[in-house]
């Protein structure tokens, strides 16, 4: 029994690290250019890691360093920082619901690996997600983006730039490749997506909100009003069957 | 290492972590009203979309770049790929798309 659990347990654990592949891979090109870019903003390379160690949040690291570039000031970097990142808080509450009961400390500390490729990964899987498996996931992704930030500062521009371009798709690719299969089995998915998309588009093209708020109220909006027809669509059919 | 700088990156790790955090505490072990669930399972899908759309286009100057990419992406999921090979795949095209372009 006590082994059947430990082998358990070591799956989910193997099975994180598996689904983190893909993510370790489309940070790659992003983290060394990420170093890059901060070597040449006059970060240390003891700062670069640092960040990328502490946040690990790549839009909000390549804004800061756009702002640092500018000479604006700390206060305002942490305040866009946070508006960047305050999707993470409706990721998270979403994630929440198909979490299995791990202890507060074991959630406190995968929750600090959640970002949107994260998330995504975790919440387009099947069944549920536990700590093992997030730690496993996180760690993958985590790993890749630290050690390639420091490589980013240290030999960045080294590799050929038709490469470099062309992985900048990695990520985008990524996640056409986890929302395509939930397309084709339900219909609502594909509403969700091209409502969210529509409406994110609108609010940045009309330059309405920074990105960060752009997708936090795109992805509210098309999921609550998909939601609400929904909804409306299940009460007017229980009412026509009674 | 400059003192200001690390206070920002102290700062903006704080920032970032706690909404990360917070739903984790706030709504641990209870049961959230089900029109509230039902939109929070839609969240993901919804996140997808934006995420891709439309930032997938400006990736290059060229915009072709990015429409290119994300077809390839999506047949390639479409067919029934495994993520990693989706990955690979668009990045493949788009190293041929460059070469030849």
């Amino acid at each position: 029994m006590e082994s059947t659990l430990v082998v358990k347990h070591a799956t989910d654990f193997k099975r994180g690290i598996q689904s983190g592949i893909s993510i370790a891979i489309g940070y790659m090109p992003i983290a060394l250019t990420f170093g890059l870019i901060a070597k040449t903003t006059g970060l240390a390379l003891g700062e670069t890691v640092m960040m990328s160690m502490l946040v690990f949040a790549g839009a909000a690291q390549y804004i800061s360093l756009s702002l640092l570039a500018q000479g604006i000031g700390v206060f305002e970097v942490i305040l866009t920082t946070f508006i960047v990142n305050i999707r993470h808080f409706l990721m998270s509450a979403s994630l929440n619901e198909k979490a299995e009961e791990d202890t507060v400390w074991a959630r406190m500390g995968y929750s600090f690996g959640i970002t949107d490729e994260t998330f995504s990964v975790a919440a387009t899987r099947e069944g549920t997600v536990n700590a093992r498996y997030m730690f496993g996931l996180n760690l993958t992704a985590y790993s890749s983006w630290v050690v390639f930030s420091g490589l980013g500062f240290l030999i960045g521009a080294g590799l050929p730039q038709t490469l470099q371009e062309s992985m900048s798709v990695a990520l985008y690719a990524m996640f056409v490749g986890l929302l395509v299969p939930s397309m084709k089995s339900n219909v609502k998915v594909v509403f969700l997506a091209a409502l969210a998309a529509a409406f994110n588009s609108i609010f940045t093209m009309a330059e309405l909100m920074s990105t960060g708020w752009a997708i936090v109220l795109a992805t509210l909006l098309s999921a609550i009003l998909v939601e609400a027809v929904e909804t409306f669509k299940k009460g007017r059919g229980s009412e026509t069957d009674e | 290492m400059s003192k200001e700088i690390i206070i920002m990156i102290i700062g903006m790790a704080i920032v970032t972590y706690i909404p990360r955090m917070l739903p984790f505490v706030m709504f641990r072990g209870k049961e959230l009203p089900p029109f509230l669930q039902g939109v929070l399972k839609n969240v993901p899908y919804a996140t997808l979309g934006a995420l891709i759309f439309p930032a997938i286009l400006f990736i290059q100057e060229d915009i072709w770049y990015g429409i290119i990419g994300a077809a390839a992406a999506f047949i390639a999921a479409f067919l029934g790929a495994n993520v990693i090979i989706v990955v690979i795949g668009s990045i493949s095209v788009l190293t041929l798309y460059s070469y030849f372009f």
